[in-house]
């Protein structure tokens, strides 16, 4: 699986988006969709456990998770093998 | 609604030179002697509102630009504590009002939001807000109720569970969903004016504390400009600056309800020492309390120069560290003035016990219990809870 794939996978299952997380393109926002606070700790602990890796508070707020790109952006910097 | 946003029933101000020593002096002169009738009537302190209008307190956090006195959050913080350590109801409506023109000030750039700023710079206007729903559980991240936008007009009809002092204010800043298809967490917030603004009270107000801030429920009906609504979603605008400027300026009122407890109390050991000096400075009890306000005072302090020191950057308001900081503030602050409350009680016995004179505790005691439940502090500490699972960092 693709990192995206991976972040969609994982979005699927805890960001709790009023729509199919397969169809959302990389750039919409997630809060918009109706990922709630609640749910986007789900996805951080989620994506923790499926890259293993722990993400640094730095990137803790809300603009590094509010599409699957900006996601993205986070896994490349902090985790070697995301690509 | 008694007065409209037209101003032809509310006088012109003049800037205090210093709106700290004018809370300070409404507070012993105005608040002070009406306190009791507010508590006793459960009715709105409107002479302290008119007063603190006429000092123009209610502008203080309105920009020069804007025809305010551009006073920022410290002072706001100083004068809440001030009008509150005589009257909390008073103080707590002047915070609760000051929360809405922070977010005014600052995300209010549209021009109809524009033009509420300036009129809100002139005058002294009350605005109230309207964050909880009926039905969604007291979740104000929330909601049920949407805008509908139709030919540059808004639509608004919301059931409020509570709307402070809205009987008295001249505008409300309510959230609701985007758009009738929009999620429930997708929030605007949008200011709702007469004359396009209806409120109908549900409901009573007969509780057991801060009985001089009116909280009934209202059913609101609004439409107005569209551009009413505030650019900012209401994610950016709670935690950007609502959520901080709220839980510094309670804090601060807190810390001053609990600072007027150990005044009584330091009061009554020196008046017993006059009879038994030795027995009084062996007692450590006053001593004890005076550590847990200084405390107090620090703790809402330390949070106020956390907050002024990245209340600018977006960015670093919305990191997971900060809202845990402010949060913990909240929690703390309404935990502690309860606490001092109760032991300032204890020190000053039954003459603390007693309703009227120098040592009476009652009423403190009972807008103190208010602070823990408003914005409950166990959701709060689920939130935190669930926060620290992906923080690190707690230094």
């Amino acid at each position: 699986m693709s990192t995206e794939e991976q972040i969609r996978d994982v979005l699927a299952q805890h960001a709790s988006l009023a729509v199919d997380a397969t169809t959302v393109s990389a750039h919409d926002n997630l809060y918009s969709l109706g990922m709630t606070s609640h749910a986007s700790v789900r996805v951080m602990l989620a994506l923790e456990d499926a890259f293993d890796v722990e993400i640094p508070d730095s990137y803790l707020r809300k603009e590094t998770f509010e599409s699957v790109a900006s996601i993205g952006e986070l896994l490349r910097a902090i985790c070697p093998v995301a690509s | 609604m008694t007065q409209t946003l037209d101003g032809a029933a509310v006088p012109a101000v003049d800037w205090p030179a210093d709106p700290v020593e004018a809370a300070r002096r409404i507070g012993a002169e105005v608040a002070a002697p009406t306190a009791a009738s507010v508590d006793a009537e459960s009715r709105f302190p409107q002479e302290t509102v008119d007063a603190m209008g006429a000092a123009g307190l209610l502008q203080l956090l309105v920009p020069p630009e804007s025809g305010g006195p551009g006073g920022d959050l410290r002072q706001a913080m100083r004068a809440v504590a001030e009008i509150g350590r005589h009257d909390a109801s008073a103080g707590m409506i002047l915070a609760m009002h000051l929360i809405q023109v922070a977010c005014l000030v600052r995300h209010g750039t549209s021009p109809a939001l524009r033009e509420l700023t300036a009129a809100v710079g002139s005058r002294p206007l009350l605005l109230a807000s309207a964050t909880t729903e009926a039905g969604v559980g007291g979740d104000v991240r929330t909601s049920m109720c949407a805008v509908e936008t139709e030919g540059g007009r808004f639509r608004l009809s919301k059931k409020a569970m509570v709307i402070s002092y809205g009987e008295y204010a001249h505008g409300v800043l309510a959230t609701a969903r985007r758009d009738p298809d929009a999620d429930a967490s997708d929030q605007v917030f949008v200011a709702c004016l007469p004359p396009g603004l209806r409120l109908e009270p549900i409901g009573d107000w007969d509780v057991l504390g801060f009985r001089g801030t009116r909280s009934l429920g209202f059913q609101l009906d609004a439409e107005g400009p569209a551009d009413l609504v505030f650019p900012d979603p209401y994610a950016v605008i709670s935690s950007h600056t609502m959520l901080p400027t709220a839980h510094l300026l309670w804090s601060s009122l807190w810390s001053a309800m609990a600072g007027a407890a150990v005044d009584r109390a330091a009061a009554f050991t020196r008046a017993g020492a006059r009879s038994n000096p030795a027995a009084a400075a062996s007692s450590t009890r006053l001593a004890h309390l005076v550590i847990r306000q200084q405390r107090l005072d620090a703790l809402v302090r330390d949070a106020a120069t956390q907050y002024a020191a990245v209340s600018d950057d977006v960015q670093a308001t919305s990191s997971v560290g900060f809202t845990l900081a402010m949060n913990s503030l909240k929690v703390a602050a309404s935990n502690e003035v309860a606490e001092i409350v109760t032991d300032a009680l204890r020190i000053c016995g039954m003459a603390g016990y007693r309703e009227g004179g120098p040592y009476s505790m009652g009423r403190l005691l009972r807008d103190a219990q208010g602070a823990a439940l408003m914005v409950s502090n166990e959701r709060i500490l689920r939130n935190n809870a669930e926060l620290l699972l992906v923080h690190k960092g707690l230094s």
